[in-house]
């Protein structure tokens, strides 16, 4: 019954100090983004066993990407995603328009720059899901204005 | 899929595996990166402080507690309300010292090691490290310089897992220079 906020307050300190570590040069500099997502591919992978344990069977590759979009990012984050494009060839936009761990940084273009370290998480979250549910992908995030950001995911063809 | 009922626990039971799987995802990742357990331990407990400290403000928003008069009313406030609150679990408050000044949490189980085995090369690794950061970090927020660890492990065969908690001294209520 962990809160939301040690989850959220976890994150940001995770995010904080691998930046750290690697200005003092304890960390390989420039890795931090993929430390991040590597973590967030792993709980990734394990929070999707778990949740789907007693889900029935997909029917196909959007069924997928509407759980993800509701129920999965209902539990992490507490609201669905608002808004799920495809072109039907394998790539997909979630579009997320008050992201919870973007919230408390800022609202508009303030640190803007900063906003990528705090989604790297998340896009391995999400590559962990699918990878799990037999999907192999590439997540990457773009904000245009904090707190709305958009995941892109793009399904590769094994 | 099965409607309201079944899922309010059942998201807040994923989100306490949320955040278990996160917290093994960064340990392992520390592991990695700092070659001895020592300065893992070390991460841990900095990064615990750096939660800590902004956990109380949470906290203190959340439960409305007032001011506690003495070292033993803390304890029952960590125990009872805080451990709850953000873990789900009441640990019980034993071995007190004579002057009042230190006591343990027992722990019957810990969330942030579900799914978890200490691999044998790890030995000296205090898993759960953070938490005495995070305690550390709360506490100094409220004017009390506590010293926190671990003295028993389920993670490394003990049957409970047990914190020290001691109160050193009470911390002055000046501004550090440069701050305001």
């Amino acid at each position: 019954m962990a809160d939301e906020a040690l989850f959220l307050l976890l994150h940001n300190e995770m995010v904080a100090g691998l930046y750290r570590a690697a200005e003092q040069g304890e960390g390989e500099n420039g890795r931090c983004t993929t430390k991040l997502e590597s973590m967030g591919f792993r709980v990734g992978q394990g929070l999707i066993e778990r949740f789907t344990k007693d889900t029935a069977r997909f029917k196909d590759e959007l069924d997928i990407m509407k759980f993800i979009c509701k129920d999965f990012w209902t539990t992490v984050f507490k609201k669905q995603i608002d808004n799920l494009r495809t072109n039907h060839q394998g790539i997909y936009v979630l579009q997320d328009n008050k992201f919870r761990l973007l919230t408390q940084i800022s609202a508009g273009k303030q640190y803007l720059e900063h906003a990528p370290k705090y989604l790297a998480f998340t896009c391995g979250l999400i590559r962990g899901g699918l990878s799990n549910l037999g999907i192999k992908s590439i997540v990457t995030a773009e904000v245009s204005s904090m707190p709305a950001c958009k995941f892109q995911v793009m399904i590769q063809k094994m | 899929m099965s409607r309201q009922a079944g899922r309010g626990t059942e998201s807040k039971k994923m989100n306490s595996e949320l955040f278990t799987l996160t917290y093994g995802a960064l340990v392992t990742q520390l592991c990695k990166d700092y070659e001895n357990d020592e300065d893992v331990n070390k991460q841990l407990d900095k990064m615990g402080y750096n939660i800590g400290v902004r956990l109380i403000e949470d906290f203190l928003a959340r439960s409305s507690v007032g001011r506690c008069h003495d070292f033993r009313e803390t304890a029952d406030v960590i125990a009872k309300i805080a451990f709850k609150m953000y873990l789900g679990i009441t640990p019980s408050i034993t071995n007190w010292s004579p002057g009042g000044d230190e006591f343990s949490l027992i722990l019957e189980n810990n969330p942030l090691v579900d799914f978890v085995e200490l691999p044998d090369n790890h030995s000296s690794l205090i898993y759960s490290n953070l938490l005495c950061g995070v305690l550390r970090g709360a506490l100094e927020m409220v004017q009390m310089a506590v010293d926190v660890k671990f003295v028993q492990d389920t993670l490394k065969g003990d049957s409970v897992t047990e914190i020290r908690m001691k109160f050193l001294r009470r911390i002055e209520d000046n501004l550090p220079a440069g701050e305001e």
